[in-house]
């Protein structure tokens, strides 16, 4: 479906030249659900913007849902569907104006139009606000407008860039049943960027992870997370026995950042949840008792951090259910972003 | 195209027609100065030599439609700064509709709107101040509004697209239009008779100077060639350029 090589774009202004995307290549197959996670200014939307015909790329090909990149974009567009970070459509404009003008400028006549509408209308749980202004629609809403939008010519290939920025965490989850739906009901090829952790691990197949314009990572989620620190484990014990228990988890294949406290031994395994049961039967031989267990999967931050040595910016308390104003933020400091982008390039 | 474009062009025109206090606000400055300076006009104008032929409701309400159409036209680029800011440029830019209709869907909206506001203006100069130009002209002073307003919103489009700051975008557009619109006479004819030498040198090269006597030149009836020639000549030639420009960068802008 999407097949990029060393695609690749700079942005030149006042004599500064920035390399947004340095030569990425990319594999989608069909019917996969591909995430692209990274920092803000990672690349991210800049890659999918070329992807996705709204930019050239300064060097690198690709072949986008059959067609060639630069050779034919309006093929790419005919084919692709693409829901835009902040979404696009008019405050003012009626939801089934929108939607019959999405429709027909894609081809479609009047009567296809409205009637492909209702059909995702009601599949996104829009039904009934036909006549209503969009900005009168919640964020959830206005969301899964833009959404409908992006498929009304039945894309095989769909680009979301942040599909849940700035959204609550019940709109969220909605909205990522709809996005499951889509590969699973009509066999939809997804290609999403997120810079949330939780979202690229709930949703996606196979994860490329970006920094600094170029991709540093890629594998499926629990694949990453392996790759990395490994599960970190915590065990309670009796304060007089700590250092026995140390000695005993020290033993564990793998084991390592090995620290204790009194009562406590932490350590970093790669597989907690197979470590646990040997473990179990080590301190039972050796007469131990062992008063609590803890193992945390490592979160996608920690495989970040382990590559780039980096924090993904919004990693601590990113169970958004707080980060509402970060997430606006965030959005409007990506507006800016994509404000600029083009002023750098003209 | 031609589909697409009507498509945007009735895009805009539902949004135009969901908020006509719109079309009231732009019709209102025109308004204001024909009742609140028009009738200071109409004595100086008889009694200083040096002003074109015609009563003074002929010379300013052409100018004042003229005038319309500069500022309407000229600010059409806000709109697209809040679809750049909605995300809707972005929206339409990636369907396969042509990059061209997104443009002129959009400008032939701008000369509409312009069209419609000045029949409000001509019809209030006619019906309360008695204002008398034959319909033929009439018409061809529309006619030249609207090809003004194509232009000029193709301009603002392109420079609003160019730009993409909406800070930046009125303070250029005011600093561009303040002097064209002194310089081209709109509330004072710029003659010889009433213009010094080197002023009255300055306006021949603003070329809208020229559309505002060629609107005039409608108004009170004269179709000759010497009156309209210049004007129609300019007007073509740029909105030949403006709309190219706008085209250009509808297509070009980061694709």
């Amino acid at each position: 479906m999407i097949k990029a090589r060393g695609l690749q774009r700079r942005f030149t202004s006042r004599g500064r030249t920035v390399d947004a995307v340095k030569g990425v290549d990319i594999d989608v197959t069909e019917g996969e659900l591909v995430g692209f996670l990274g920092p803000n200014g990672a690349g991210k939307t800049t890659t999918l913007r070329m992807l996705t015909t709204l930019l050239t790329p300064t060097a690198g090909e690709a072949q986008v849902a059959g067609c060639d990149l630069r050779a034919d974009p309006v093929g790419v567009r005919r084919r692709i569907g693409y829901v835009a970070q902040g979404g696009g459509t008019g405050p003012e404009c009626k939801v089934a104006e929108e939607i019959e003008l999405q429709g027909r400028l894609y081809g479609l006549g009047k009567a296809d139009a409205i009637e492909r509408g209702k059909e995702l209308t009601e599949q996104l749980d829009l039904s009934g606000l036909d006549q209503r202004l969009t900005k009168t629609l919640s964020g959830g809403q206005r969301r899964r407008l833009d959404i409908a939008l992006g498929l009304i010519h039945s894309p095989k290939l769909v680009f979301f860039d942040e599909p849940t920025t700035g959204l609550d965490p019940q709109s969220r989850a909605n909205l990522w049943e709809h996005i499951r739906m889509l590969r699973s009901e009509q066999g939809v090829t997804l290609f999403l960027t997120t810079h949330y952790l939780e979202e690229a691990d709930a949703l996606c197949d196979r994860i490329l992870v970006i920094d600094g314009g170029e991709i540093v990572a890629e594998g499926t989620p629990d694949a990453l997370k392996a790759r990395v620190s490994g599960d970190s484990v915590a065990l309670g014990v009796d304060d007089d026995v700590t250092t026995r228990a140390a000695e005993i988890v020290g033993r564990v294949e793998g084991a390592h950042e090995l620290t204790t406290a009194p009562g406590e031994v932490r350590f970093r395994v790669p597989r907690g949840d197979t470590a646990l049961p040997a473990l179990l039967r080590a301190f039972d031989a050796e007469n131990l008792t062992m008063q609590s267990m803890q193992v945390q999967r490592p979160t996608l931050d920690d495989v970040f951090l382990t590559l780039t040595g980096r924090s993904l910016r919004d990693s601590s308390g990113s169970d958004s259910s707080g980060g509402d104003a970060d997430a606006a933020a965030e959005a409007s400091a990506d507006d800016n972003e994509r404000n600029e982008v083009p002023t750098r390039a003209a | 195209m031609l589909r697409d474009t009507w498509l945007i062009f009735r895009r805009d025109a539902t949004l135009l027609l969901r908020n006509p206090a719109w079309l009231a606000i732009g019709v209102m400055q025109p308004v204001l100065y024909l009742v609140l300076f028009g009738p200071l006009m109409e004595r100086i104008v008889t009694s200083t030599p040096g002003f074109p032929p015609g009563s003074s409701w002929t010379i300013l309400t052409p100018a004042l439609i003229v005038q319309l159409a500069l500022f309407s036209a000229t600010t059409a680029g806000f709109s697209l700064l809040a679809d750049l800011r909605n995300g809707v440029v972005e929206r339409l830019r990636v369907t396969p509709a042509s990059r061209v209709a997104l443009l002129l869907g959009k400008v032939l909206m701008n000369g509409l709107t312009t069209v419609a506001q000045a029949i409000i203006i001509t019809i209030l100069a006619f019906l309360v101040f008695g204002l008398s130009a034959p319909i033929g002209g009439i018409l061809l002073t529309l006619l030249i509004v609207a090809m003004l307003s194509v232009t000029l919103a193709s301009a603002s489009y392109a420079v609003a697209l160019t730009l993409r700051n909406e800070q930046a975008f009125p303070a250029l557009v005011n600093s561009v239009m303040m002097p064209v619109l002194l310089l081209s006479g709109i509330l004072v004819p710029i003659t010889t008779g009433l213009a010094p030498d080197w002023l009255y040198a300055i306006s021949r090269v603003n070329p809208f100077t020229h559309i505002v006597d060629a609107g005039r030149a409608g108004f009170r009836g004269d179709f000759s060639v010497d009156a309209l020639l210049t004007g129609s000549i300019v007007l073509v030639v740029l909105m030949s350029l403006c709309v190219f420009w706008g085209a250009r960068t509808f297509r070009r802008e980061n694709a």
